[in-house]
C-alpha cells in the first residue's frame, strides 16, 4: 500500500477546535485511491468527524485488514498509530488491542470483501464481543485490488463492468449486524457528508461495536450502468430513515422540530444524540422495527440509510469481562506476579 | 524381569518400588479419580512414581488405560512392560491380558467368568468380583458404576501394599466439602481393599515400600505449569480456541487468574478471550502483544496451521507474542488423544516466505514453568514470536518434579521500548531502525506520543515503518531480522550437556524425550556402553550444539515423529555432516521409552564399536531389552 506524505501547507485563519487543532492535525498521507473513489470521502469524513469531537490524534487507534478500504487507514491520523494487517482478520487484532488497552478510540477500516468474505467470521464474533470501536464497512460491491470480481455484497443481478449478471445472493450486512445483537447499526453513503460525519462522529462516541455500513461506489469497477453501487443508483435509492444531529454535553439543542420527530438517546459519557425521524413511528432503539424497516424499503427497492438502531446502555468487552480500570498493559510487574512466597504455598497443594 | 520360564522371579527386593502397571477401564465411569488417587498415594509414600494417561477421545464409553510406573531410581519415562494389568474392561480383556509380561498378575472382576480364550499358563490371576460387591454395597446405577471403580483401587492397595491413611486422607483432602461422597468412596475403598487381604496372597512381590517423606517433589501437569509460568510472567491477556491437549492450559490460567489477579471487588487483572478459531485467537494475541500486553494463546498442531498468516506477519512487523504448542498426533487431525513431537519443523519455519521463529522445548512441567516465564522475556526483548513446544504427555500428565521456586528479585524484561520522554529527545523515530547494531529496533506503544506513532503493515516496509517497494528499502529490514535472530541464539535457554569419560556416541533430543534418553544412557552404562547427551532446549541452535555434534563420530537423534524433523533442523541448520546424524524415531502416539532408544541404538554401537569392553559383548538387546525398563 503506497503512501505519499502529503505536504503541509500553512493556511491562515483556520478553524481550531477545543484542543486548538485544526482539521489538518486530524489528516493522513496522500490518498493513493482512484480520483473520485468514495472511499476518500469517507476518510474526510472521519476527519472531520475528529475534529468536530477535539479527540486527540495520539490517543486514537486505526486499525484495518487488505484491500482498497483498508489502504485508508494511512490517510487520516498520522499522529495515531496504525496497524494494517492480514486480510479479513482486522476484528481479532482490534479485539485484543482493545483488551488491553480500553482508553485508547479504535476505528477500524474495511471493506465488502475483508468483512463479509474471508473475515465474515471475524466480523460477527467482534459484534458479539461488542468491542468498543467505530468500524466502518466500506462497502462497493467489488473487489478493486485484483481488478474488478464480484463481492459477497453485489446484488443479484448487478452488473459487472463486462456487462456480467452477478448471480449469488447478497450478504447485507446491516441485516447481519442487527440479528447478531449490534448495539450500534447505521448506514450510510460516501456522497452524503450531511448524514456521514454525524453518525461518525455517533459511532465514535457510542461505548461498544458501531457499526456502519458506507455505500462507497467504486468509481473504476462498478460505477457503470447496470451496477446497484454505482453512485447514480444509490442516490437514487437512498431512503433516510433517521437522521442523526450530533449535540456534545451540556450543549443546548437549537433547532426546532415537529413534535415527536426527534428523539434523544444519550450514550454512556453523557453526549445526547438527537435522531431525527422521517417517519414519526419509528424507533430506533427497537431492533425488530430497524429490522423490518430495512426489508421493507429493500423490498420497494430502496436503500434505508441512516443510525438505524442504537441500543443506549450496552456492556462492552472490558465491562463484560470486568477488568480493572487500568488498562491491562500498564500493569506493574508486582500488581501481577504474586511472588515467591505464593508459589510456595501453591506448591503444598501438589504434594 | 526375567520370566518365571527361566526357573524362578528376581530376588523379592528388587522388585520393591520398581515395578509397573496398567489399568483398563471404560472412560466417563470415575477411573480417573480413582487412578489419581492411586498415584497420590503412592508418591505420598515418598515412592517415584508416573502416571500416564492413554486415553480415548470421547467423553464416555471407550476403552482407556492409565499406566503407573513406580522406580525407586527415579526412572519415570514410559514403560512398555506390564508386571499387572487391572482389567476392569471386558470389551479389552484380550489385549489387556496379552500385554502382562510373563510372570505378572492380571487383577479382573469375576463377577462373570472369564473365557477360556483369554487364560494364559504364564501369569497369574487375581480374581475380585466388583460389581457384585457393589451391586450388593450400593444403590444407585450410577453409583455402581464409580464405586466399582474406586474398590479397585482399594484391592490394588491392598495387592501392592498402599498406605491406607494417606488413602483415606486424600479422600478427606478431595471431599471435604462433601461428606456423604467421602462415606461412600471410603466404603468401596475398604470393600476391595478387604476383600483382597481376606481373598488373595497379599502383598504381591511388586510392592511399595515407603521411602523418606518427601516434601520436595510435587505431582503436576505441564499445561498447569504452563499457566502458572504465564502468570508469574505478568501475562495478562490470553486467547484461546478449545483443542486437545492444550485446553487445560487457559483452563488452569484462569483458575490461577481467579485466585492472584482478581481483586476483591471482582475486577479482574486479565482478560481471557475465547475466540471463534485460531486465527483469531493469533489475532487477538497479537493485537494485545501489539498494544504492549503480555498475550498467548495456547493449541496443537491444528491450531498452528491456522495461526500461520499471523505468525508470519508477527515476524515481520516484529510483535511479541507467545505460542504453546502441546504437541498430539500429527498429520490432520490425527489422534488427538496421543502424543507425538511432530510440530517441530511446521513451528520453526511457520508462515510463508522466510520466517524463522525462536522455539523453546521444556522437558517436564518444572522446565515448563521457567522456560514460559523466559519465552514471554525473550518474546518482548527480540519482538517476535516465541514457541513453547511441549507435548500431550508432559501436558496431560502428572509428573514428579521438584517443588518449584521462584525469585523475588527477578523483574521482567520488556525490550526496547521508547517511553514518552524518550521520544522527547529524538529528532524523530522510525520503527525498524537498528540504533544499537543489535537487530533489535526500539519499538513505542499506542497511545503514547504523536511523536512515536507508527503504522505497522504486514507489506514491505523500510526501515523507517513506511511502505517499500524498493530492492533496499525491502532487503534491508528482512537482512536485520536475520542480524536479530542471531543476537537471540546467545540469549536461549542453553543446552543440557553431559559429558562422560569414555563415551562413544552421542545421544540427542530434545523435549519430553529427555527421560526415556536418560534411562537408556543409564542401562547402557551399566552395560559399559558410554553416550553422551546432549538435550537441546531452544532453536535456532546455540553454537555449543554445533561444537558437540562436530565432536562425536556416532550420533543418535532421537525423535517423536515419523520423518526426523529434529533430525531435519539440525541437518538445516549446523554445518553437520547429514550422514553423521543416526535417527533414533518413536511415533506410535505412547510417549517415548528406554526400550524403543536401546533398539535403535544397541546395533548401532554394536557393530561399530570393537567388542574389548567386557560389558559390550553381554550388551545383547535381547537382554537389554528383557530387563524391566
Amino acid at each position: 500500500m503506497t503512501s505519499i506524505t502529503k505536504p503541509r501547507i500553512r493556511i491562515p485563519k483556520l478553524d481550531r477546535n477545543a484542543l486548538g487543532l485544526t482539521r489538518m492535525d486530524y489528516e493522513g498521507s496522500m490518498s493513493t485511491l482512484c480520483a473520485g473513489c468514495g472511499h476518500d470521502s469517507i476518510t474526510a469524513a472521519l476527519t472531520h468527524a475528529f475534529f468536530e469531537l477535539a479527540l486527540p490524534p495520539h490517543r486514537a487507534v486505526k486499525l484495518s485488514g487488505i484491500g482498497c478500504s483498508s489502504k485508508t487507514t494511512a490517510y487520516f491520523l498520522s499522529q495515531a498509530h496504525g496497524f494494517n494487517g492480514v486480510h479479513g482478520r482486522m476484528p481479532a487484532v482490534a479485539s485484543g488491542a482493545n483488551a488491553a488497552h480500553q482508553e485508547l478510540t479504535y476505528i477500524g477500516i474495511s471493506g465488502d470483501g475483508d468483512s463479509l468474505s474471508i473475515g465474515l467470521g471475524q466480523l460477527c464474533h467482534a459484534i458479539r464481543r461488542n468491542v468498543n470501536m467505530l468500524y466502518v464497512l466500506e462497502n462497493n460491491g467489488v473487489y478493486g485490488l485484483t481488478k474488478g470480481q464480484f463481492s459477497a455484497s453485489s446484488d443479484v443481478g448487478s452488473k459487472s463492468k463486462k456487462g456480467e449478471p452477478n448471480q449469488d445472493g447478497p450478504i447485507d450486512p446491516v441485516a447481519m449486524a442487527l440479528t447478531l445483537g449490534a448495539t450500534f447499526v447505521a448506514r450510510s453513503f460516501s456522497g452524503d457528508k450531511e448524514q456521514l460525519v454525524p453518525i461518525m462522529m455517533a459511532g465514535l462516541r457510542h461505548r461498544g461495536f458501531a457499526f456502519v455500513d458506507v455505500l462507497s461506489p467504486c468509481v473504476t469497477f462498478n460505477d457503470h450502468e447496470g451496477s446497484t453501487k454505482s453512485y447514480t443508483f444509490i442516490r437514487k435509492s437512498n431512503s433516510e430513515v433517521v437522521g442523526t444531529g450530533f449535540v456534545p454535553i451540556q450543549e443546548q439543542i437549537s433547532t426546532q422540530y415537529e413534535p415527536g420527530s426527534v428523539r434523544p438517546v444519550t450514550v454512556h459519557d453523557g453526549t445526547t444524540l438527537y435522531l431525527r425521524k422521517v417517519d414519526a413511528s419509528y424507533d430506533p432503539t427497537d431492533r425488530s422495527m430497524a429490522y423490518a424497516y430495512l426489508k421493507e424499503h429493500q423490498d420497494r427497492g430502496e436503500i434505508a440509510t441512516g443510525l438505524l438502531y442504537i441500543q443506549e446502555d450496552s456492556a462492552d468487552l472490558h465491562a463484560r469481562e470486568k477488568t480493572v480500570a487500568t488498562p491491562l498493559r500498564d500493569l506493574t510487574f508486582e500488581s501481577l506476579c504474586p511472588g515467591a512466597a505464593a508459589l510456595e504455598d501453591l506448591m503444598d497443594e501438589y504434594i | 524381569m526375567t520370566g518365571t520360564d527361566e526357573g524362578g522371579d528376581l530376588p523379592t527386593e528388587s522388585r520393591v518400588n520398581d515395578f509397573a502397571f496398567r489399568v483398563a477401564t471404560v472412560n466417563g465411569t470415575g477411573s480417573a479419580s480413582a487412578n489419581g488417587l492411586i498415584l497420590k498415594a503412592i508418591h505420598r509414600m515418598g515412592v517415584p512414581v508416573s502416571g500416564k494417561n492413554v486415553f480415548p477421545s470421547n467423553i464416555q464409553g471407550l476403552p482407556t488405560w492409565y499406566e503407573l510406573r513406580v522406580n525407586r531410581k527415579g526412572h519415570l519415562a514410559r514403560t512398555p512392560k506390564f508386571d499387572l494389568i487391572v482389567a476392569m474392561n471386558p470389551s479389552t480383556y484380550a489385549v489387556d491380558v496379552a500385554e502382562v509380561q510373563p510372570g505378572g498378575w492380571i487383577l479382573y472382576d469375576d463377577s462373570w467368568p472369564l473365557s477360556k480364550t483369554l487364560i494364559r499358563s504364564d501369569v497369574t490371576y487375581l480374581s475380585v468380583p466388583f460389581a457384585r460387591l457393589c451391586v450388593d454395597k450400593f444403590a444407585g446405577s450410577r453409583e455402581r458404576v464409580l464405586m466399582k471403580n474406586i474398590a479397585y483401587a482399594g484391592a490394588l492397595g491392598a495387592l501392592i501394599g498402599l498406605d491406607m491413611d494417606i488413602v483415606r486422607g486424600l479422600l478427606e483432602e478431595t471431599f471435604s466439602r462433601k461428606k456423604a461422597l467421602l462415606e461412600s468412596n471410603y466404603v468401596a475403598v475398604k470393600m476391595g481393599y478387604d476383600y483382597a487381604r481376606t481373598h488373595l496372597d497379599c502383598p504381591l512381590p511388586i510392592q511399595l515400600d515407603k521411602m523418606e517423606p518427601d516434601s520436595r517433589h510435587i505431582l503436576m501437569d505441564g499445561n498447569t505449569s504452563i499457566a502458572l509460568g504465564c502468570i508469574y510472567a505478568g501475562a495478562t491477556v490470553g486467547a484461546w480456541y478449545p483443542i486437545t491437549p492444550a485446553t487445560s492450559v487457559m483452563d488452569n490460567f484462569t483458575m490461577l487468574c481467579k485466585r492472584f489477579r482478581t481483586d476483591p471487588d471482582g475486577s479482574k487483572r486479565f482478560a481471557i478471550l475465547q475466540a471463534e478459531d485460531e486465527l483469531a485467537a493469533a489475532g487477538i494475541v497479537v493485537g494485545a502483544g501489539w498494544m504492549g500486553a503480555r498475550a498467548f494463546t495456547s493449541t496443537a498442531g491444528p491450531g498452528i496451521d491456522l495461526m500461520c498468516e499471523f505468525i508470519g506477519l508477527a515476524y515481520y512487523a516484529e510483535v511479541p507474542c507467545v505460542f504453546f504448542d502441546i504437541q498430539r498426533t500429527g498429520p490432520s487431525t490425527g489422534m488427538p488423544t496421543r502424543t507425538q513431537q511432530a510440530d517441530l519443523l511446521s513451528v520453526a519455519y511457520a508462515s510463508h516466505g522466510d520466517t524463522k521463529h525462536i522455539a523453546l522445548f521444556p522437558a517436564d512441567p518444572e522446565e515448563c514453568f521457567r522456560l514460559t516465564v523466559e519465552a514471554f522475556d525473550l518474546a518482548e526483548r527480540f519482538q517476535t514470536p516465541v514457541f513453547v513446544v511441549s507435548d500431550l504427555d508432559i501436558g496431560m500428565n502428572d509428573w514428579r518434579i521438584p517443588r518449584m521456586t521462584w525469585d523475588d528479585d527477578y523483574f521482567w524484561d520488556r525490550g526496547k521500548v521508547l517511553d514518552e520522554a524518550e521520544l522527547a529527545e529524538l529528532d524523530s523515530f522510525s520503527r525498524y531502525l537498528d540504533v544499537d547494531g543489535d537487530g533489535i529496533a526500539a519499538r513505542t506503544l499506542p497511545g503514547v506520543s504523536a511523536k512515536g506513532a507508527y503504522f505497522l503493515r504486514g507489506s514491505g516496509h523500510d526501515k523507517h515503518g513506511e511502505y517499500a517497494e524498493s530492492e533496499d528499502g525491502y532487503q534491508e529490514v528482512v537482512d536485520r531480522l536475520v542480524r536479530k535472530l542471531e543476537t537471540a541464539k546467545s540469549a536461549l535457554p542453553d543446552p543440557v550437556i553431559e559429558r562422560r569419560e569414555g563415551a562413544s556416541a552421542l545421544l540427542v533430543c530434545l523435549g519430553s524425550s529427555d527421560g526415556a534418553c536418560r534411562e537408556a544412557i543409564d542401562l547402557l552404562g551399566s552395560r559399559g556402553l558410554v553416550l553422551d547427551l546432549l538435550r537441546v532446549r531452544a532453536f535456532p541452535f546455540s553454537r555449543d550444539v554445533e561444537e558437540l555434534l562436530a565432536e562425536h563420530e556416532i550420533i543418535f537423534v532421537v525423535d517423536q515423529n515419523r520423518d526426523g524433523q529434529f533430525r531435519s533442523l539440525l541437518v538445516n541448520e549446523t554445518g553437520i555432516e547429514k550422514s553423521k546424524l543416526r535417527s533414533v524415531r518413536h511415533y506410535s502416539g505412547t510417549p517415548l521409552s528406554a526400550v524403543h532408544v536401546i533398539k535403535e541404538v544397541l546395533p548401532v554401537l554394536d557393530s561399530h564399536l570393537d567388542h574389548t569392553a567386557e560389558a559390550s559383548l553381554s550388551a545383547h538387546p535381547a537382554d537389554l531389552l528383557g530387563s524391566r525398563v
